[in-house]
């Protein structure tokens, strides 16, 4: 990956007023918004299928999978196509808007506070500068789809 | 270069051309004046040709080349169609025929064509056929080795003769007597080479008359009362080699071989590289395409049980069990993934058949010619595989011919001499895109224009509007060629509009860019994968859902006050049968705003029992490529798939199994 071992790559995106990361070889690539066909009973959270370039990929709507609140899209709103154990899903965020290495010791395990549901599917959170970024556990995330 | 992989495709194409121009020269005979019918008979000939070129096969493609200006004579009217015309055309289908089955059979394909060429050729030139007597084959051709056993002979006092044989018409056993003639001429000389060969003459792959070469110390009438002695034998004559005849071939040859010499020096380092090609590439088999689609349809099956199985094993929570249906669905994944590979084959396979094809017509045409090939692993359904060879002969064939211009031409023009002509494939998007580039004379729009306006194509008012890619598309029109002069390799206007055609028919479409004097490119786009099924597309509100046709039973407007009630569901007295509905807006969840008081209704089966899916609307019929939801959602209820429509939006298949209770 990178020079130094003990770096993580991450892509870095944003979902309400949080920012979360996934690790960059998870992301197969990010796509704008495009037309999703809804796929009829299936979890609330998938919000159907889209063409992606030929292949026929699951779309999670991560506020719904959070719990969060409903947002609307606009021209920041991003697909984020992850590959996790050869399974291909698109995640819809907010925006997707950088980068970043981040290195190992930055990372700090999942606090134990309770209190959103979303602690279910973190892995860590890192501090990188002023900036907290908190680390997805893909696997949790596509967990009990069908 | 290795052909034989390409063999059983041009064997298996070849046999259907045949059967094809079989079929409409019959329909022809009884309607001699539909040139619609000529047409197609003209195309495949025109394929054919082209394929047995490309594979070396000159007698084929000679003979094919003579039947071509017979019909094309027959398609300008220069030429009616009588009895003796499809007769000379029926004899050399045959003659084809009989050529096909002996390259299937492992022969070399060479036949005596000499009697149906010359009634071809006797009808192009006005004589009816009957006038056309089969022609004495005087001049065979030698080749070195034969020539030198000819030569060696002469030197030992032996004279060489070319034994004429005709047998009688009504001779049962031709290869019996073919043997007896051998046998007899073994004794008083020794055989160097027959016309057809000895394995043609064997399978009775001749007509009456054969030729033999043979060297002998005794003298014509001699050797003619010999064969005469066999019974059966119409014919014997011999005649003695003409020596110098003989003796010019080697000059002619050694040019010939010279040329091949240098172009073989081209390209030493591209061989290089085949051979380690091939020895890198595995072993392969050949499977029926049919097989592989019930493997699919098996999978397919066990992936739903293995959704189950999931689904118990979570339930019982037993430790084991997980284990072992974890480890089931890792390994039912992977085999996934390679069924669906397995349909796919890298473009290479076409693609390897050009370079040889390019520097024959090079050669033919005299033009010099770097053929660039990138991308070749790019991979495709092996359908579409099998069905774009052809046209893409084509392109090449017509880039090389009106493309790229003669060197003396292009050095005039300050390009280099030899001209550059790109083969490329990649993937884009949802499709692969297959170009042919090449750097020569371009396209003349005004060219194209006045031909199409004299041809009568389009009109005055028509050809002021269109757009310079419109115009380059009139090249694919049927009965259009730009070529002043016809050659052996385009220029007949069939090509381009069987390109076309075949493009289309794969799903896929062609454009053309040209700028004059720099180069066209020919682009074919074509899908990716063909796991193709029809389907009729209808609308629930704002969504699109595709139901299979094989389901599909037949279509009905029902009014709201044929419904009826019974136990509870809505039903229809559908041709005295009650025939359950199902609403597919209820179903699949869609939010219905009003309430008509008509509905469409398709009439599904399931076995024995019927029922009627009520939709919107429906927008029609489709062949639409079979997609799974994938993994991540794995079993949907009445959902058996999803197809991508032309708009790229994703529509989902209906199953309707699931819906008839």
């Amino acid at each position: 990956m990178t020079n130094q071992e003990n770096n993580l790559k991450v892509i870095v995106f944003q979902l309400v007023n949080k920012e979360y990361a996934v690790p960059v070889q998870n992301v197969q690539s990010i796509e704008k918004i495009m037309h999703i066909t809804r796929v009829p009973g299936v979890p609330a959270y998938v919000r159907g299928v889209v063409n992606l370039r030929g292949v026929v990929t699951p779309i999670i709507d991560l506020r719904k999978r959070f719990s969060l609140e409903d947002g609307t899209e606009n021209e920041h709103t991003r697909i984020i196509i992850i590959t996790v154990d050869g399974l291909d899903v698109g995640l819809i965020v907010d925006s997707a808007n950088d980068v970043l290495d981040l290195p190992e010791d930055s990372i700090e395990p999942q606090p134990n506070v309770v209190g959103s549901i979303e602690t279910d599917f973190i892995n860590g959170v890192a501090k990188i500068d002023r900036r907290l970024l908190i680390l997805l556990q893909l696997d949790k995330v596509l967990e009990n789809a069908a | 270069m290795e052909m034989n992989q390409y063999l059983e495709v041009f064997i298996e194409e070849s046999k259907d051309h045949l059967q094809n121009c079989n079929a409409q020269m019959l329909e022809l005979e009884k309607n001699p004046a539909d040139i619609k019918i000529v047409n197609e008979i003209f195309r495949s000939a025109h394929t054919l040709k082209g394929m047995s070129a490309t594979m070396g096969y000159e007698d084929l493609a000679s003979l094919t080349h003579n039947m071509e200006n017979v019909l094309d004579d027959i398609r300008n009217e220069k030429l009616s169609v009588t009895t003796a015309v499809m007769d000379a055309l029926f004899s050399a289908v045959d003659d084809l025929e009989d050529m096909i089955a002996s390259i299937a059979s492992g022969g070399d394909g060479k036949k005596d064509v000499s009697r149906s060429l010359s009634m071809l050729e006797a009808i192009q030139n006005g004589e009816s056929a009957s006038d056309a007597v089969p022609q004495t084959t005087s001049s065979i051709h030698y080749d070195e080795f034969e020539r030198t056993v000819i030569e060696q002979s002469l030197e030992q006092g032996y004279k060489a003769y070319e034994l004429t044989v005709s047998l009688r018409e009504d001779c049962l056993l031709k290869a019996a007597r073919v043997y007896m003639v051998f046998e007899v001429l073994e004794k008083i000389g020794e055989v160097v080479k027959s016309s057809p060969a000895v394995d043609q003459l064997e399978e009775e792959n001749f007509d009456q008359q054969f030729c033999v070469t043979f060297a002998s110390k005794e003298d014509k009438e001699f050797i003619e009362k010999s064969v005469m002695k066999v019974s059966e034998v119409d014919l014997a004559k011999a005649e003695e080699v003409n020596f110098e005849l003989v003796e010019n071939q080697p000059s002619q040859d050694a040019e010939e071989e010279a040329a091949v010499a240098q172009v073989v020096a081209e390209v030493p380092e591209e061989n290089k590289e085949k051979d380690i090609q091939k020895a890198v590439s595995n072993k392969t088999i050949r499977v029926n395409i049919d097989r592989l689609d019930v493997l699919m349809n098996l999978f397919e099956e066990l992936v739903i049980d293995r959704g189950r199985l999931e689904q118990i094993s979570k339930e019982l929570n037993h430790g084991e069990l997980n284990e072992t249906v974890e480890r089931m669905s890792r390994i039912s994944g992977d085999l996934q993934s390679i069924i669906l590979t397995m349909r796919m084959v890298p473009v290479e396979t076409v693609f390897n058949r050009f370079p040889r094809m390019i520097r024959q017509l090079a050669r033919d045409l005299d033009k010099q010619i770097n053929l660039d090939i990138s991308g070749q692993d790019t991979e495709l359904d092996r359908t579409v595989i099998d069905e774009i060879g052809d046209p893409l002969v084509h392109l090449l064939r017509n880039a090389i011919d009106h493309g790229v211009e003669s060197p003396a031409e292009r050095k005039n023009k300050g390009k280099t001499e030899e001209g550059t002509i790109q083969l490329r494939a990649y993937h884009s998007g949802n499709h692969v895109f297959i170009e042919i580039e090449d750097d020569g004379a371009g396209i003349s729009k005004d060219k194209v224009l006045n031909k199409a306006l004299s041809k009568g194509i389009v009109s005055q008012e028509q050809a002021k509007s269109m757009t310079d890619s419109q115009i380059f598309e009139l090249i694919m029109a049927s009965g259009f060629s730009t070529a002043d002069t016809i050659s052996d390799i385009s220029g007949r206007g069939v090509g381009l509009d069987v390109v076309k055609t075949t493009i289309e028919s794969l799903g896929g479409s062609i454009t053309i860019h040209s700028t004059e004097g720099k180069g066209s490119v020919f682009s074919v786009q074509l899908p990716l994968t063909l796991s193709i099924i029809s389907v009729m597309l209808v609308e629930v509100e704002e969504e699109k859902f595709a139901i299979p046709l094989s389901s599909i039973i037949e279509t009905a407007i029902v009014k709201n006050d044929e419904i009826l009630h019974a136990h509870n569901q809505r039903v229809i007295d559908f041709r005295g049968k009650v025939v359950p509905l199902v609403f597919l807006n209820e179903v699949f969840d869609v939010n219905k705003n009003v309430d008509e008081d008509i509905h469409s209704v398709i009439i599904v089966r399931k076995g024995e029992k019927l029922a009627g899916l009520v939709v919107d609307s429906f927008i029609g019929q489709q062949e639409v490529v079979l997609k799974s939801l994938g993994d991540y959602l794995g079993d949907v209820f009445a959902i058996s798939g999803a197809t991508i429509l032309g708009d790229g939006q994703v529509a989902l298949i209906v199953d309707c199994n699931a819906l008839i209770q």
